[in-house]
């Protein structure tokens, strides 16, 4: 991958001009909720990918992870005793900083005790039985779920006001949306520059590459797939509280729908490439919004399925390329 | 025989302790026997080659060395510890350096990062320092080329970042798999020029070579390694002279 800075320019400036003849035609709110939705999306799809990246595995289950972090936040704030809007602004801000502290722990210690005993034992096996294993730990995720919170669709408590706005610069826009992207924003500049600058990073990266190599470094391959989905599994639990926050409800078979949106936001991306997810999760926002907008809301999933299908046909490594097998 | 004048150090004195030592050791990929009981030492301040035809077992031996494959009998020593089952990565922080067959570096990553991938398991900056200027004093091309992604480099400049990024774990063993293969002559002489300058800044070498001219030139002792088992092994002065080497291995 060359450096050419003409061309590291050309794709952001493609995008912001999109960007503001989207803004334009949708509305100043609509294009407030692509880009929430889009968050979302991008935030469970960084998990498809760094998954995919360093072990080549489709984590079905990943989709319920970030279910399974929804109902932890309802658990936890429903327990506490919230059950609306928190007025008090200290307290919203030390409930928003533990929920998503203890969401995204638990859902990452998940994440790793999922790696270890439903995939590390068949890391050597065909590539089909992984696979097949993914799809029984969503399974047993969902099933889990609706053994304590029952099957019907619950209510949470979305402690950020959600009638509240403020005005940024001429535009009125609803603040727990602009908290959503800010904080979606924030994670994944402190994934990237984790991913990019640490030495942990950089064997997660090398081990993507090259497991054998990488083990010839000093690297403890099991280590560092390990961390690998405590951080894809803690985004997916962050992507739960948002799921909470903005919409207020949730339920067992959540995780299948958001998962597969996410997913293609992955394969958008181009899969195993982190910057790809976020800009693919993003894309699918848009897509859904503007599909709405344009009067086919009724087919927007259809449209996102499409998408997927035209770039697995025509761009099969994404848009920004994938990153994988890339060995010298 | 041209190229015989390397191997000027003084072969270290066999009364002392290998640093390495294989004992009987059989190796298998499953159902394929490809070690059948591989004896062989390597001594403090030695270059010893492995040389073989292809399939020979020269690429297992040293996998069974570095821990990338376990043997299912016999003992792999270092020093005075059994290492026969200890995993590749903790082996690294023992001193145990290994430039794969192929290259195998992170062409993704810039070469900065890939000498870093060298030192992951180092903590001392000092000593650290010392070992990037080391490392950039043998392959001034490394430095020049140090923000480019690896595998934007050519074949030899691969091959150069490869060994420099096993001589970042500060190895007190190195092993080689064939450092000069596919490349061009002139780059086959350096790659052995820096070979023999590791070796006189203290690292103890086995080299795998199919380059048996080559590697007799530098290495002190030498092993030939047929499917599997190993059928001579002699001082390279000894190898170099021996007709069925010469006939087999060197062309003669
Ligand atoms: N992953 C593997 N699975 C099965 N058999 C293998 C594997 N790797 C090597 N072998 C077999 O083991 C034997 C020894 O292979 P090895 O790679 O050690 O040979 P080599 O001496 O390094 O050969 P070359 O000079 O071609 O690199 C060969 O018969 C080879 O076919
Ligand atoms: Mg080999």
């Amino acid at each position: 991958m060359t450096r050419r800075p003409g061309r590291a320019l050309l794709v952001p400036a493609i995008l912001l001009l999109l960007a503001t003849l989207d803004w334009s035609y949708v509305g100043t709110e609509q294009f407030v909720n692509a880009l929430t939705i889009g968050a979302v999306y991008a935030l469970i799809a960084l998990g498809y990918t760094m998954v995919y990246g360093i072990i080549e595995l489709i984590n079905f289950a990943h989709g319920d992870v970030f279910m399974v972090g929804s109902f932890v936040t309802y658990w936890l704030l429903s327990s506490l005793g919230f059950n609306g809007t928190i007025s008090d602004l200290p307290l919203l801000v030390v409930v928003l900083v533990g929920t998503f502290l203890a969401a995204m722990v638990v859902m990452g210690g998940i994440g790793v005790v999922i790696e270890r005993f439903a995939y590390r034992p068949l890391r050597n096996a065909p590539r089909l039985a992984p696979l097949i294993t993914a799809i029984g730990v969503s399974f047993i995720l969902q099933n889990i779920i609706q053994i304590f919170f029952g099957p019907s669709p619950i209510s949470a408590p979305q402690v950020i006001d959600v009638q509240a706005r403020v005005n940024l610069g001429g535009v009125d826009v609803s603040v727990v949306k602009l908290f959503v992207i800010a904080v979606a924003f924030i994670l994944m500049i402190a994934l990237q520059t984790f991913v990019s600058r640490t030495r942990m990073g950089r064997a997660m990266r090398s081990t993507a590459i090259d497991r054998d190599a990488a083990q010839l470094m000093g690297v403890d391959i099991n280590t560092t797939i390990a961390v690998t989905f405590f951080i894809g599994s803690a985004l997916a639990g962050a992507a739960g509280v948002v799921q909470v926050l903005y919409l207020g409800t949730t339920n067992f078979q959540l995780g299948f729908q958001a998962g597969l949106k996410a997913f293609t936001s992955a394969v958008l991306g181009g899969i195993g490439n982190i910057t790809g997810a976020a800009l693919g999760g993003f894309l699918i926002g848009f897509i859904e919004v503007n599909s709405t907008v344009a009067g086919f809301s009724r087919w927007s999933e259809a449209i996102v399925f499409g998408i997927l299908v035209l770039v697995l046909v025509f761009r099969p490594t994404g848009l920004l390329g994938q990153q994988l097998g890339e060995r010298a | 025989m041209t190229a015989t004048a390397g191997a000027a150090a003084p072969v270290a004195s066999q009364a002392e302790r290998p640093l390495l030592r294989l004992d009987d050791v059989h190796t298998f990929y499953v159902h394929v026997h490809a070690l059948q009981g591989i004896t062989l030492e390597v001594f403090p301040g030695e270059i010893v080659t492995l040389l073989g035809g292809n399939g020979a077992g020269k690429t297992t031996t040293l996998r069974t060395i570095s821990g990338m494959i376990h043997p299912r009998s016999g003992t792999v020593h270092f020093g005075d510890d059994d290492i026969t089952n200890v995993p590749a990565h903790k082996l690294v922080r023992r001193g145990v350096g290994h430039a794969p067959e192929g290259r195998r570096i992170f062409g993704r990553m810039t070469v900065l990062e890939n000498l870093q991938m060298g030192a992951y398991t180092r903590s001392n900056k000092d000593e650290l320092g010392a070992d990037f200027e080391r490392v950039f004093a043998l392959f001034p091309r490394l430095r020049e080329r140090s923000g480019q992604a690896g595998g934007t480099l050519s074949g030899g400049e691969q091959q150069m970042l490869a060994i420099g990024r096993a001589l970042m774990t500060h190895p007190k063993l190195l092993l080689l798999d064939e450092p000069s293969m596919g490349l061009a002559p002139i780059l086959v002489e350096q790659i052995f020029q820096v070979i023999r300058d590791i070796h006189a800044q203290g690292t103890t070498v086995l080299v795998v070579e199919q380059n048996a001219l080559m590697a007799l030139g530098v290495a002190h002792r030498g092993y030939i390694l047929q499917t599997g088992r190993i059928v001579l092994q002699d001082t390279a002065a000894n190898l170099r002279q021996n007709p069925e080497v010469q006939k087999a291995y060197l062309g003669g």
